[in-house]
């Protein structure tokens, strides 16, 4: 009975729903504004998908019978575990950054540059992670933090020459810093509070990097970026005034290849420090604090635990990450506008954090990639993305509602 | 006569309409052992909350160590050498009993990010000692050897046992039990006993004690306060409250 009642009503929202967004539209015809219905075909389209919701209402049960029947991997049992883990893991590590570096070699310039998106993406949700996964803080405007590094330093070499390298502790910073102000007044704030807050926070950056026009070139956005050196060389055909060239410096052919590669390997080199320092925040007093504020707000502050500060300190940190991130992504595009940094961006890194595991760093280096290659392969359907999108998201609570790869803490022995 | 290690004095906190503790006052000495008992409702759990900062009380001083502690955060309290444990289990239960302790001694170990991300010899060496400090503790209540175990895991007296252990290894001042024998078999409530007796008389701290367990109360207590209804009832020595009148009537009133 109740099963009914929920089947019709779910069905009623989608049919107002569907009416109010494609049943009618509003045309200008001249300066009358017109109503037009939708087309016979659009309406069975409707009803098509009435009858969808209504019926995996009504059968949800099987329905997630049925899901839980599709098998799952085990992950857990392919890593190897105690004392052979600890043997194994320097060399596997090694052996996995070896390839990382030898790849982009082998394939073709599309596919580097595909790769350096996703590494951003593992920048970026590994950084929320910290957020969301570790110290359990949901924030809905993570790429306000984002766009604060990549405009750091868009900003820094447009106005003052400064280099890449030396603008990236700097973007991690101002990133950290506006975390810092930001978290101070919010933290106090729990649960859904928190999230709209920082949804909020998201917006207002985006508005006024629009609007500042003066400073920020406002929708028009900051282009002619420079390019990140190595040791001061330069990856382009022609120097500009004086310094030097790779190409020339080596002796070999300009080719436009060696600048994707080389920001590749920037990348590949940022997210091994980025896995570097969250691996060891996870064993460090911080790491094991904000996993006990997740566990129990009221233990900790019994125990002398300021809850504030620590979760200031995730929130700080994690801020920085995405800072990190945004500079190398202004680096790399050489244009940035508020466009990049919408709303859909903290969905997409929060949806990564969420679909690889929360707190699970394998199970978000795998939703990235997965998160930034699928919309490539699925080119034809980039008008339904974001239905795509959504299906895969609920697809992937009914099927593992714990993400790809659930997290398994490091736990601390005593000997 | 040494200084009040901590000293209330007329405490009250109102919830709207309700008076849940009502004009207060209790002491407690260096190296004591001292109960709170009364029905339940009677506001216990209430005190407790409002000396440790969990609630900021509407009217009344508590001091501790000759400070005025009424109104700092929990956390400041708890830094001072107060430190409670609640009327339910609070463990952190996915974590090992090991990494319990840690957690407990966050504040020993707040070195700098950095030496923690490059393991320097000092950070190397305050991990150490806290690792020997939770150790020490987990021998002295029995349970080092399941150190290695999600706490989440371990039998409902190695739970309470360890919230002790997890709160000693703070090293309080003063030891704030919420009802510890709640639950516990005959066995257990004499452990406990003897623990809580041990803390006092070999690691020198004072223990201010909920407990429903008449047993456990009369035989250890050094004093003993009765609040009903919020409101002090009696107080005095075991011998002096088993035969108050009011005390005994308040008790057969509620059973
Ligand atoms: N936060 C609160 N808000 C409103 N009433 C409360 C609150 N906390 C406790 N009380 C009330 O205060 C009274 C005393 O509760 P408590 O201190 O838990 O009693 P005890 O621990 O002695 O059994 C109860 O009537 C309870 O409902
Ligand atoms: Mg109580």
């Amino acid at each position: 009975m109740g099963k009914l009642y929920n089947a019709i009503f779910s069905a009623g929202i989608t049919f107002v729903l569907a009416c109010l967004m494609i049943g009618v539209k509003l045309d200008t015809d001249g300066a009358t504004l017109g109503v037009t219905g939708a087309t016979p075909e659009q309406w069975a389209w409707i009803f098509g998908g009435i009858a969808l919701v209504f019926f995996s209402q009504l059968f949800s049960d099987q329905i997630d019978a049925a899901f839980r029947k599709i098998p799952k991997p085990q992950v857990s049992h392919l890593i190897p575990v105690g004392d052979k883990m600890t043997q194994l893991k320097p060399w596997l590590m090694a052996g996995v950054f070896v390839c990382m570096v030898i790849w982009p070699f082998m394939v073709s310039r599309g596919s580097v540059d595909l790769a350096t998106l996703a590494l951003i993406y593992i920048m970026l949700g590994l950084g929320l992670n910290i957020v969301v996964g570790l110290a359990g803080l949901l924030d809905l405007g993570y790429v306000a933090f984002y766009a604060v590094g990549a405009y750091t330093y868009a900003l820094l070499s447009q106005y003052f020459g400064l280099s890449f390298w030396v603008c990236l502790p700097i973007s991690a910073g101002m990133a950290a810093l506006f975390g810092f102000i930001l978290g101070f007044p919010v933290l106090r704030l729990r649960g859904d509070y928190l999230a709209i807050v920082t949804l909020g926070f998201g917006e207002i950056i985006r508005i006024l990097l629009n609007n500042w026009t003066a400073v920020t070139g406002g929708p028009n956005g900051i282009s002619g970026i420079a390019k990140p050196t190595l040791f001061g060389m330069e990856f382009s055909r022609k120097s500009k005034e004086g310094s030097t060239l790779f190409h020339e410096f080596f002796g070999i052919d300009y080719s436009s290849s060696h600048k994707v590669i080389f920001l590749y390997l920037i990348a590949v080199v940022l997210v091994a420090f980025v896995i570097y320092v969250i691996n060891r925040l996870m064993r460090m007093p911080i790491g094991r604090a904000w996993e006990a504020l997740r566990e129990d707000e009221i233990a900790c502050r019994s125990l002398g635990l300021n809850r504030t500060a620590i979760k200031l300190s995730a929130f700080t940190i994690g801020a920085s990450t995405a800072g990190f991130a945004g500079s190398f992504f202004a680096a790399r595009q050489g244009f940035i506008s508020p466009e990049s940094f919408t709303f859909i961006e903290s969905a997409i890194i929060l949806a990564i954090v969420v679909l690889g595991g929360m707190g699970s760093q394998i199970g978000i280096i795998l939703a990235a990639i997965i998160m930034t290659i699928l919309p490539e392969l699925a080119r034809e359907f980039s008008e339904y993305r974001m239905l795509l999108f959504g299906l895969t998201m609920v697809l992937m609570m009914r099927w593992r509602p714990q993400g790809l790869v659930p997290m398994k803490r490091p736990v601390l022995e005593l000997k | 006569m040494s200084q009040l290690l901590l000293d209330v004095n007329g405490l009250t906190m109102q919830f709207g309409g309700l008076k849940a503790v009502n004009n207060v006052s209790l002491y407690v000495k260096n190296r004591q052992i001292v109960s709170i008992i009364g029905p339940n409702g009677a506001g216990k759990t209430t005190v407790f909350n409002c000396l440790s900062g969990f609630y900021i009380p509407t009217a009344g001083s508590v001091m501790f160590k000759g400070n005025d502690i009424a109104g700092l955060k929990d956390f400041e309290i708890s830094r001072q050498g107060l430190v409670r444990t609640f009327q339910h289990v609070r463990l952190f239960s996915n974590m090992t009993v090991i990494e319990n302790m840690l957690v407990a001694q966050h504040r020993h170990l707040n070195t700098s990010l950095l030496s923690g991300l490059f393991k320097t010899p000092s950070y190397r060496r305050l991990e150490q000692e806290a690792m020997e400090r939770a150790v020490y503790w987990l021998k002295e209540v029995d349970l080092l050897d399941s150190a290695n175990r999600e706490s989440g895991n371990l039998s409902y007296g190695q739970q309470r046992r360890l919230e002790i252990a997890r709160c000693m290894v703070t090293q309080p001042e003063l030891l704030m039990l919420d009802e510890p024998a709640a639950g516990l078999n005959p066995n257990e409530t004499k452990e406990l006993d003897e623990l809580i007796i041990k803390l006092r008389d070999e690691h020198e701290i004072s223990i201010l004690l909920i407990e429903h367990d008449m047993g456990l109360v009369m035989g250890i207590s050094d004093h003993i306060y009765v609040i009903a209804q919020g409101t002090p009832l009696a107080d005095g020595n075991a011998d002096e409250i088993k035969n108050n009148p009011d005390v005994i009537k308040a008790y057969l009133g509620e059973s």
